[in-house]
């Protein structure tokens, strides 16, 4: 029992830096943490047989995230997504044809980029960057993501969707417009 | 029947969700060859994967 205690108790640093990397709050994280090893801990049985230590808590821990994201409440500069039909005519044209960013691949090296992805990620509506988050950062099926939010699979596409034209628009507009 | 750009956008959001069929597939490739619009949409959603796949490398260190 102590054995498995401190084996535990030894992967909290990895696992603290798991949770900071996806919830970028560090009492957030902190608490995640906290509450997986706890869970591990009541949980021992379960675990028994399985090889990977640091495998079945980073399980636990993607839970814990999730359920953080959950708690965390948006702030109130949320986009307005009821405007992304309007980027097609009736007809279901381009009113504006995206035209090429320039160099995207050179953006990766930059900092500041991944500062403005970020300020674009946080202006999303709640549940659709949650959703996103889960799909794209989590790597999350969507299947899995369907059932976590207790959505059905085409909400669910739904949500990916507008998260992903969200986050293009803001990227255009605050990124790739201005260089 | 081609496909309008906005069906388009949706086909190419579901395409990093799960593998489309050979149908959508082949309907995606005949509007993409025609449309500078869509080819850059395509680009960017690919992108953007990527991006959020290195986001974490940039995130402030814990």
């Amino acid at each position: 029992m102590n054995d498995f205690r401190s084996r535990v108790e030894g992967e909290r640093a990895y696992l603290l830096r798991y949770a900071s990397l996806q919830l970028r709050d560090p009492h957030a994280a902190e608490d995640a943490v906290q509450e997986t090893l706890l869970a591990a801990l009541a949980g021992e049985a379960s675990f028994a047989g399985r090889s990977n230590l640091r495998t079945w808590l980073t399980g636990i821990l993607k839970h814990k995230i999730i359920d953080a994201i959950r708690r965390l409440s948006r702030e109130s500069t949320t986009m307005d997504l009821e405007d992304l039909d309007a980027l097609f005519a009736e007809d279901g044209h381009w009113v504006d044809p995206p035209a090429a960013w320039s160099d995207p691949d050179a953006s990766l090296e930059q900092k500041r980029f991944f500062a403005a992805l970020e300020a674009c990620l946080e202006r999303l509506p709640q549940k659709i960057a949650q959703a996103f988050m889960m799909r794209e950062h989590l790597g999350f099926e969507t299947a899995e993501i369907c059932k976590e939010l207790a959505i059905t699979p085409t909400h669910c596409w739904v949500l990916l969707y507008r998260a992903r034209m969200a986050l293009r628009e803001c990227l255009e507009k605050d990124w790739f417009g201005k260089k | 029947m081609m496909l309008s750009c906005k069906e388009v956008t949706h086909l190419v959001s579901h395409g990093l969700d799960r593998r489309l069929g050979w149908f959508a597939r082949l309907q995606l490739r005949l509007h993409l060859a025609i449309c500078d619009g869509c080819t850059n949409f395509s680009k960017q959603m690919h992108f953007l994967r990527k991006a959020l796949s290195r986001l974490a490398e940039h995130s402030p260190k814990p």
